[in-house]
């Protein structure tokens, strides 16, 4: 998968938990929770729906390292990769 | 042969407004399905269908308001179908010659018939307000096809904004003043954040004139719960993973049942016991606004079905996606601000009901107990009930029997 596949992927999960958000408009290096008003529901919906389309599965311990998109990004390659 | 009627999807719903069938005349739904989405005005709600059978004849089309109660189709038993396979189909019942339409009320919100370009007869003047005339100029409403409510029906600038959302497009050529639109309500988003801002402020004023409320506080150690919760994940795949707030429900359930006083409703001058424990949980949208959607028999389910429900409902809400079990009537509330960093909450009763407990942040805080000073996680629970219904006392039993729960989640 490469990063635009993922970058995509992270940004339709993200849709699916804040539908009214303009991803475009967010920076990549932004607080998703501050910046989406995120809370810890959605973002346990955010981290299913990354485990939906990826199947990785998010331990809470690395919650943090989903900060940001790209953050998000970085991460699920990183997971991604040895699988490849 | 059975009748499927607009529901009533929340106390304070009159009229429902079909926005579209999920079913046509002929298909066949089990118990539980989702046939319609209604729009009730504070939210777009999909309305399952609670019995099986073969939809016969849908009476309401889409795009029509309707009151509460009104036959939306009507529903034949799949048996009765079964026999008679194709060709010799049972010559459905001639359809009334006209679909009955909603009383006059419904008229004014109904979409104005598009926009029909209707030839202006000569010499007919349309009477509209100077503003109307330059609203419908810059959203490209045909002044023609509006419905004036003003004197002498007059069109006035709210009839412009109703045809222009109702017919839900935006400005179909450039607008000729493009001056900040947005900040009008026009869009049928703000129109439904308006709706949901005016609704909040009925109950609310409702529940502060009418409703004498008491309010306990009590602090809860969640150190266990805590504990248990993140041995729980560790087990858990994360489509099951559990947060605090289901634990959270159940144990006001919990202590519901020591304090049944609170649960139910205050309805002309008496207190009407309800039947379950169904919580209605507040849930805030971005961009401002709540909705209240109800989780039933939360007193029967497990922290982990209450879970999968609660982030579902979530989602749901915030996705503007709610079902009408979604809407029933609750018989107590929960809010919690828990991920706000605020510390306490008192809530404000949703009339009827008779009371709302209210969670705040768990933060580290110096705990004495048993003579020992440590350090805690520890979460301020309140409570506000309404005094016709219940006493301090009662409300006390409620928070004491919650806080034994929290301390011990095992036997949530």
């Amino acid at each position: 998968m490469t990063r635009e596949e993922i970058r995509a992927l992270v940004a339709g999960a993200l849709a699916e938990v804040a539908p009214e958000a303009d991803l475009a408009q967010l920076p990549p290096g932004a607080d998703l929770r501050e910046e989406l008003e995120i809370d810890s529901m959605d973002f346990l919906n955010f981290v299913i729906g990354l485990h939906r389309r990826t199947g990785v599965e998010v331990p809470e311990a690395d919650y943090r390292k989903l900060a940001t998109l790209d953050a998000a990004v970085a991460y699920l390659a990183a997971r991604l990769e040895p699988s490849r | 042969m059975s009748e499927f009627r607009m529901p009533s999807l929340g106390a304070d719903m009159d009229y429902g407004t079909v926005i579209e069938w999920r079913v046509a005349e002929g298909d066949r739904v089990r118990r539980g399905d989702v046939v319609l989405l209604v729009d009730t005005e504070k939210a777009e709600i999909e309305v399952e269908i609670w019995e099986d059978g073969v939809v016969e004849h849908i009476q309401v089309p889409a795009g029509q308001k309707v009151p509460v109660g009104t036959v939306l189709a009507t529903l034949r038993p799949e048996a009765a179908q079964a026999g008679a396979a194709m060709p010799a189909a049972p010559a459905p019942p001639a359809p009334p010659p006209r679909i009955e339409k909603g009383p006059e009320p419904a008229r004014a919100v109904l979409p104005a018939p598009a926009p029909v370009s209707a030839p202006q007869e000569p010499g007919r003047r349309v009477h509209a307000t100077p503003l109307a005339r330059r609203i419908a100029a810059e959203l490209g409403v045909e002044l023609a096809s509006v419905v004036g409510t003003g004197i002498e029906g007059a069109i006035q600038a709210e009839d412009v904004r109703r045809a222009a959302s109702a017919r839900g497009a935006p400005p179909r050529e450039t607008p000729a003043v493009s001056a900040a639109p947005e900040e009008r309500p026009s869009t049928p988003q703000a129109e439904r954040r308006a709706a949901v801002r005016r609704r909040i402020a009925e109950a609310m004023e409702r529940s502060k004139r009418e409703i004498p409320h008491y309010y306990l506080q009590t602090e809860v150690d969640v150190g266990r719960a805590l504990a248990w919760l993140e041995a729980e994940n560790l087990k858990r795949p994360v489509t099951e993973r559990l947060l605090l707030a289901p634990l959270l429900l159940k144990a006001v359930a919990r202590g519901v049942t020591a304090a049944p006083e609170l649960n139910g409703h205050w309805v002309g001058g008496a207190f009407r016991p309800g039947a379950g424990v169904h919580v209605g949980v507040v849930i805030s949208l971005r961009g401002g606004g709540l909705l209240i959607p109800t989780l039933r028999d939360v007193d029967r389910k497990g922290v982990g079905e209450l879970m999968g429900e609660l982030r579902d409902l979530t989602q749901r809400a915030r996705q503007g996606r709610l079902r009408g079990a979604d809407v029933s009537e609750a018989t107590i509330s929960v809010t919690n601000l828990g991920d706000t960093g605020v510390e306490t909450v008192f809530g404000i009763i949703y009339p009827p009901q008779v009371a709302i407990v209210g969670f705040g942040r768990v933060t580290e805080r110096p705990w004495a107990e048993d003579g020992l000073l440590g350090v805690r996680p520890a979460l301020t629970v309140t409570l506000s009930a309404d005094h016709r219904a219940s006493d301090g006392q009662a409300g006390a039993r409620l928070l004491a029997e919650l806080t034994r729960v929290l301390r011990d989640p095992e036997r949530a």
